[in-house]
């Protein structure tokens, strides 16, 4: 708070703007670290004021991942870009087995972005940290001119470490595995599109954003031979299946009446024409575990509340074509594919 | 979900599938052409191929908007932004469709042109009232289930003097090509394209009703049965067409009477009729030229076409060399008949039409149905390649 005294006035994080000053290095920029970043983050790692964090690790393999955020629209239902983008980065180094230790941010913003919303995205990383237990200990900010950017981009990254005799990787699912999945598909996808500017509708859909590695945590606990484990954000399901299948040379078999699909997931989904299995999530993870140790880590899974809807959905197969197949409920069976572009509605 | 879930129902499946396969005779095959690419998406997605028996064979048919319309016509759309300096509004299944000279409209769009991606016509109205500095042209494709949006999206820029908004206008119309193709000589005359029957358009019927198609059953002694887009549909419409073949019968019969009618949308019909007129022909791709098988804008709202307002000039450009698109929208050929398929030609890499629209045959085989290749040749080897 001492810092304070270091400008003539606050910053006016009611009405204000980002400027260009903002972004210069000078004295706006310290203010609006101070009184916007480190205020919310604060930590004493952060508030040591170095360029970068320095911090006591404990044995092990250290894990790090970063991530860009560059959603729109900014605030959706369920969540902002803020805490989406220390939850991703959580779960991208969860995904490998670790405890994730800290966090680093950077943000990109627009010229003209209101000071407010910034207040808002930073309080909301803050909040989102702080629950996780894991702080933001460096950041960078840089401003660029007013159409030259999209609001703000915020690019998280972190580091965390791997407790012994765990090797978790996408490339370690072996023929016979079960897949498994913590919870219902699409809700973050469909969240962001219905506040979509050129197709809003209404839903109750909230994204589903959410830090994975408490319920990693208890899951390695109780069954510390997992194979693989990643959440499927971009391109879903679907696409998520396809890497782990190529990264580990195998083949998947699904079964369509296993994954959950909220109902109003569905009717948007239909309404769209589009798959719900390529629709972003941002709270969930798939876990391919041997099948003897299958139902004790599906009833781990299920006893913590971000798995309690957790199920089989599927078997690994010896495949060199590395296909993901699903029977459907229909009782056919469909090849799932790798997303290609975008998704789009049919015309007729 | 209401409604859906019905028409998707595995147990019902079982039991359809079991009487298509007492009913089908095992002295004959069955080569049914569904019309339309909602129909082998439905037929691709929940596997229905699976629960035919063996004689029972699906045609893909021409039945996709984007795969029909010609490359000229997509030079010509790029042409608008580029050249005219419009901002050309279009539906995103279109972007990636090559043009001439392996352009398309979003490797144009990346080299500066203005050119949005919009999910409906409205979108593209609303662009031109907030830009009323800039010409805003929306490309229209589509058969009948798109064509009364343009209209009321005539009516309304109007009704609200705008004087920067026109569409490009690429309607086309299903009864003409059904007897086109029928009548082509591949059917016709040499026979070396087998088609029984028709799986009639869904969304389509539900605009111009069933009755347009039956001059060319009578004609041509074909069924025609109007199916929904859902898996259940097709299966019972396939029944129909069966049943129809097994009595020497070629009627028009509607199996999605839960939405169509024999007269169709009659205010939807008339809403057409007043902005939009026929052409006396129109390229398609796969088919040619044919003869009163598309809509231009009537010379009494000619400010809001596009093809009048920038003088566009009617471009005739081939295919691309061994590209099979034309043989597949005539039922022809099977994607897997051609040598580009999944080896240069995927979905990323786009050679021909068919293989960019969700609704095209070559898009729904490769997406759904890569496994299957190993009964159909040479093409699990490239689907093996690709994985690779």
């Amino acid at each position: 708070m001492t810092l304070m005294s270091r400008f003539s006035s606050r910053l006016d994080v009611t009405s204000g703007t980002i400027d260009m000053t903002h972004g210069s290095g000078g004295r706006a920029t310290a203010q609006l670290v101070s009184e916007v970043f480190a205020r919310h983050f604060d930590n004493p790692i952060l508030a040591a004021g170095n360029d970068g964090a320095a911090f006591d690790v404990p044995a092990g393999r250290l894990v790090m991942s970063t991530d860009g955020h560059v959603i729109s629209p900014l605030f959706f239902p369920g969540g902002n870009i803020g805490c989406l983008a220390v939850h991703g980065t959580i779960n991208d180094v969860a995904m490998l087995g670790a405890r994730p230790l800290h966090l680093a941010a950077g943000f990109i913003i627009e010229e003209g972005f209101p000071l407010a919303d910034l207040d808002k995205i930073a309080a909301s990383m803050a909040a989102a940290a702080q629950e996780a237990g894991v702080p933001i200990v460096t950041g960078d900010t840089k401003v660029v001119e007013k159409g030259k950017g999209d609001g703000v981009f915020i690019t998280t990254s972190g580091v965390g470490i791997v407790p012994p005799g765990i090797d978790i990787s996408g490339a370690n699912a072996q023929p016979g595995d079960k897949i498994i999945l913590s919870g219902s598909i699409g809700d973050h996808g469909i969240a962001i599109l219905s506040k979509r500017a050129n197709l809003e509708f209404d839903t109750e859909i909230k994204s589903d954003t959410a830090a994975l590695h408490e319920l990693v945590a208890h899951m390695i606990a109780q069954v510390p031979q997992i194979h693989c484990l990643r959440d499927p954000t971009r391109g879903g399901l679907g696409t998520t299946l396809n890497e782990l299948a190529q990264q580990s040379r195998v083949g998947m078999r699904l079964r369509e009446a296993a994954i959950a699909i909220k109902n109003d997931v569905r009717a948007a989904c239909e309404l769209l024409g589009l798959d719900p299995l390529y629709i972003a999530n941002e709270g969930k993870l798939i876990a391919i575990c041997p099948a003897e140790h299958a139902d004790r880590l599906l009833a781990a899974m299920r006893a913590h509340p971000l798995g309690r809807e957790a199920e089989i959905i599927g078997d690994v197969v010896a495949d060199s074509n590395a296909f993901v197949q699903m029977e459907t409920h229909f009782g056919g069976n469909r090849i799932i594919d790798w997303l290609s572009g975008e998704q789009l509605p049919r015309i007729c | 979900m209401k409604y859906v879930d019905e028409y998707r129902d595995g147990g019902l499946a079982r039991k359809l599938a079991a009487t298509i396969s007492r009913e089908a005779n095992t002295g004959r095959t069955y080569n049914i052409m569904e019309f339309c690419g909602g129909h082998t998406h439905a037929i691709f997605r929940y596997g229905v191929q699976d629960l035919m028996p063996e004689n029972v064979r699906f045609v893909h048919g021409p039945g996709c908007p984007v795969c029909v319309l010609p490359i000229g016509r997509i030079d010509n759309a790029i042409e608008l932004a580029e050249k005219h300096g419009a901002i050309v509004c279009s539906y995103g299944d279109m972007m990636r469709v090559p043009a001439s000279e392996r352009r398309s409209l979003i490797k144009a769009k990346a080299e500066g042109a203005d050119i949005r991606m919009v999910y409906s016509i409205r979108d593209a109205l609303k662009i031109a009232r907030e830009t009323p500095d800039r010409e805003v042209v929306f490309f229209a494709i589509g058969f009948e289930t798109t064509t009364p949006p343009t209209a009321v999206a005539i009516k309304e820029a109007r009704a609200a003097r705008l004087k920067n908004f026109s569409i490009f206008c690429n309607h086309v119309l299903t009864p003409a090509a059904v007897a086109h193709i029928l009548s082509s000589p591949e059917v016709k005359d040499h026979r070396t394209v087998a088609i029984d029957g028709f799986l009639g358009p869904s969304h389509v019927s539900s605009v111009i009703g069933s009755r347009p198609y039956e001059a060319a059953a009578r004609d041509f002694q074909r069924p025609v049965v109007i199916a929904g887009f859902e898996p259940l549909d097709v299966m019972q419409a396939t029944l129909m067409v069966i049943r129809q073949l097994n009595e020497g019968r070629y009627e028009v019969e509607n199996e999605y009477f839960r939405v169509v009618t024999r007269d169709g949308n009659r205010k939807a019909q008339a809403l057409v009729a007043e902005v939009l007129e026929l052409r006396e022909t129109f390229e398609w791709r796969g088919l040619g030229e044919v003869p009163l098988s598309a809509l231009r804008i009537r010379d009494a709202y000619a400010e809001f076409d596009a093809e009048e307002r920038f003088s566009i000039a009617t471009r005739k450009v081939k295919d691309a060399k061994s590209c099979e698109c034309p043989s597949i929208l005539r039922g022809a050929k099977r994607p897997t008949d051609c040598k580009l398929f999944g080896r240069t030609c995927t979905p990323e890499n786009p050679i021909g039409s068919c293989m960019v629209s969700s609704e095209g045959a070559c898009a729904a085989y490769w997406t759904y149905g890569r496994f299957r290749f190993g009964t159909e040749g040479r093409a699990l080897d490239r689907a093996k390649e690709a994985v690779q």
